[in-house]
């Protein structure tokens, strides 16, 4: 018998933490697959950041780095200022990313630092129970938005991978979504570009994933999988926000 | 090497260089710019790294991702610039990680002024970030000194894992001495644990401080303590000055210890015998140094730019065997010998 499916390397045999229906887990296995199938795996930091993800650098089969809230991308920017040739990488989730660090991923981004981000907006803070996220969509329900996000008071959700596009430095923007088998495989080829534009030395790519958090929405997981579907990408419109390739 | 005439600020940054730092990372701030300024350009020009960073918090997490990833890396900045750093400090030493901190403090609270003073003691060696944590704090008391500590942070941050604070102060930044810097190469130790991305090594790296059980937090906790007494144990350095007979015991650190020598020698003069004791590590500090000296004085007083930081370090060292006086002017003000001489002498005879 062969084998047509198996574990991929580029994942430990840790059990993940995630709650189940949460869609970290499908993402942390492309980019693990991305990782091994590119044959970087070996070569690869990871810069796990704070979140739902804060234990990924147990999950991730290669070194890490776990950074403090919001500062992964500073963290990566030194991993990789001391080793251009190494393979370095974020993931960070929209509380870390849009929040708290919003001067660490704009300025990585303006300087072109040559890594990848791997943004995961579930438009809520999970771990820390579901509060309010800059990126909560308008009059959704969180626990620090009980009566739901009200634009006077709290704004509209803000659009990472648009503000990103719009830096210089940025060479690779794309907003993806893991909400079916197809948007999934659509996940990863972006993932994979954006691994790819790092190794050929091509600049910083973002690849936004829009993401579920059934437990902090309060729906099921296949409930959640439609929000992400009909109501996130409706905000958050997918698509390559930015593609200029560095000039050689 | 002969002695060249440099700025206190530009032989810290070129004796990092020397010590084998490879990655600087920094942000503006008066008045240490010309450490980053200097690194800027050696930096480049020794095939190292350079980072203005957009903050001083991503400058400190620069260096937790440089350090983390097995290089000799260092910061710099100024009073308010190290509150910033503390939650990145807090991260370094929490995850063992060697890291080289230069903190050219300038007068506080808030925004302050740019003059030179001593006010960030508590902020060196009781430091703002969270948890059970120590950084080893060196103070030198001019710019040959400064070089010759900058290095050492080198060597103890990598001995011990852990991040290491040169405390000057606006003075040793700003002024020009004489200095004869040490060019030998530092050396190098291996780092097997550092997260390289290097998988041939046959095992997995992971730089990290969260331990989310209780009991092995406790034990790392035990582990990072260890550390510290080890340093208290084997890592404390004084200077003594006039101490062997004297009666009356001075203690300062920094540019202002020398104010203070020049007031022993007016004190002795005067035929009072003072003697001065310089705690050159403000972490581990000099309680046993001091506590020895207790029995042979009247009374020990602590002087310093500041409102009295060090002297509640001083009180526990000397742990009333004698009474504990203070002298300190703040704000960037700097104090004269003579303000010291009347100090001493208005505490001579006991309480009046």
């Amino acid at each position: 018998m062969s084998v047509v499916f198996k574990k991929t390397r580029g994942l430990t045999d840790t059990p993940l933490s995630y709650c189940p229906g949460c869609t970290h887990g499908i993402i942390h296995r492309l980019v693990a697959e991305c990782l091994d199938e590119l044959g970087i795996l070996d070569q690869t930091i990871a810069i796990a950041s704070v979140g739902c993800s804060v234990m990924s650098y147990e999950y991730f089969n290669c070194d890490s780095i776990q950074a403090g809230h919001g500062r992964a991308p500073a963290v990566a920017t030194g991993a990789k200022r001391v080793h251009p040739d190494k393979i370095v990488f974020t993931y960070q989730g929209d509380g870390d990313l849009a929040s708290i660090g919003t001067a660490e991923i704009v300025h990585a981004a303006h300087r072109g630092e040559n890594i990848t981000v791997i943004f995961v907006n579930n438009a809520i803070y999970g771990m820390t129970g579901g509060q309010m996220a800059p990126t909560t969509l308008v009059n959704q329900v969180t626990t620090t938005s009980p009566f739901g996000r009200d634009v006077s008071l709290q704004g509209e959700p803000i659009r990472m991978s648009e503000l990103i596009s719009t830096i210089p430095g940025a060479s690779y923007v794309e907003r993806v979504m893991a909400a079916d088998p197809i948007s999934v495989r659509k996940a990863k080829a972006a993932i994979k570009k954006g691994f790819e534009r790092q190794m050929n030395k091509g600049g910083f790519s973002m690849i936004e994933i829009l993401s579920s958090c059934n437990i902090g929405w309060g729906k099921n997981p296949s409930d959640s999988l439609k929000y992400i579907k009909n109501e996130m990408a409706a905000y958050f419109p997918l698509g390559v926000y930015k593609d200029k390739e560095k000039p050689v | 090497m002969s002695k060249v005439l440099m700025k206190g600020n530009e032989a810290i940054a070129k004796a990092a260089i020397y010590a084998g730092c490879k990655a600087y990372f920094g942000y503006p701030i008066t008045p240490q710019n010309e450490i980053t300024e200097y690194m800027a350009k050696y930096m480049a020009l020794s095939k190292g790294v350079f980072v203005q960073a957009e903050s001083e918090i991503a400058a400190i997490n620069m260096v937790y991702g440089a350090a983390g990833a097995g290089v000799r890396t260092m910061t710099s900045s100024s009073s308010p610039g190290i509150a910033l750093k503390q939650e990145g400090i807090s991260y370094c030493a929490g995850a063992e990680l060697p890291a080289v901190i230069v903190s050219v403090s300038r007068g506080g609270p808030g925004l302050g002024n740019i003059l030179p003073a001593q006010s960030d003691y508590n902020q060196a060696t009781r430091g703002g970030g969270n948890g059970d944590y120590k950084v080893f704090v060196l103070s030198p008391n001019g710019v040959q000194e400064a070089t010759d500590m900058v290095r050492h942070a080198f060597y103890l941050a990598d001995k011990y894992r852990n991040p290491v604070m040169v405390l000057a102060d606006g003075m040793i930044g700003q002024m020009m001495e004489p200095v004869e810097l040490n060019i030998e190469p530092l050396e190098t130790i291996e780092k097997p644990w550092a997260a390289d991305g290097n998988l041939e090594r046959g095992y997995r790296n992971i730089i990290n401080s969260l331990y989310l059980n209780s009991k092995p937090l406790e034990e790392h906790n035990h582990v990072l303590n260890a550390k510290y007494l080890e340093w208290e144990a084997n890592e404390v350095m004084v200077d003594y000055y006039q101490c062997e007979d004297a009666t009356v015991l001075l203690v300062a650190y920094g540019t202002p210890s020398r104010i203070v020598k020049s007031a022993v020698n007016k004190l002795r003069a005067e035929g009072i015998k003072a003697g001065l004791l310089r705690p050159k590590t403000l972490y581990p500090f000099p309680s046993k140094e001091i506590s020895a000296l207790c029995p042979q004085v009247e009374f020990v007083l602590s002087a310093e730019l500041s409102m009295g930081q060090m002297v509640q370090d001083v009180r526990l060292a000397v742990n009333g065997q004698v009474p504990v006086y203070f002298y300190g002017r703040t704000g960037g003000v700097v104090f004269e010998d003579k303000e010291i001489v009347d100090a001493v002498k208005s505490h001579l005879g006991g309480v009046k």
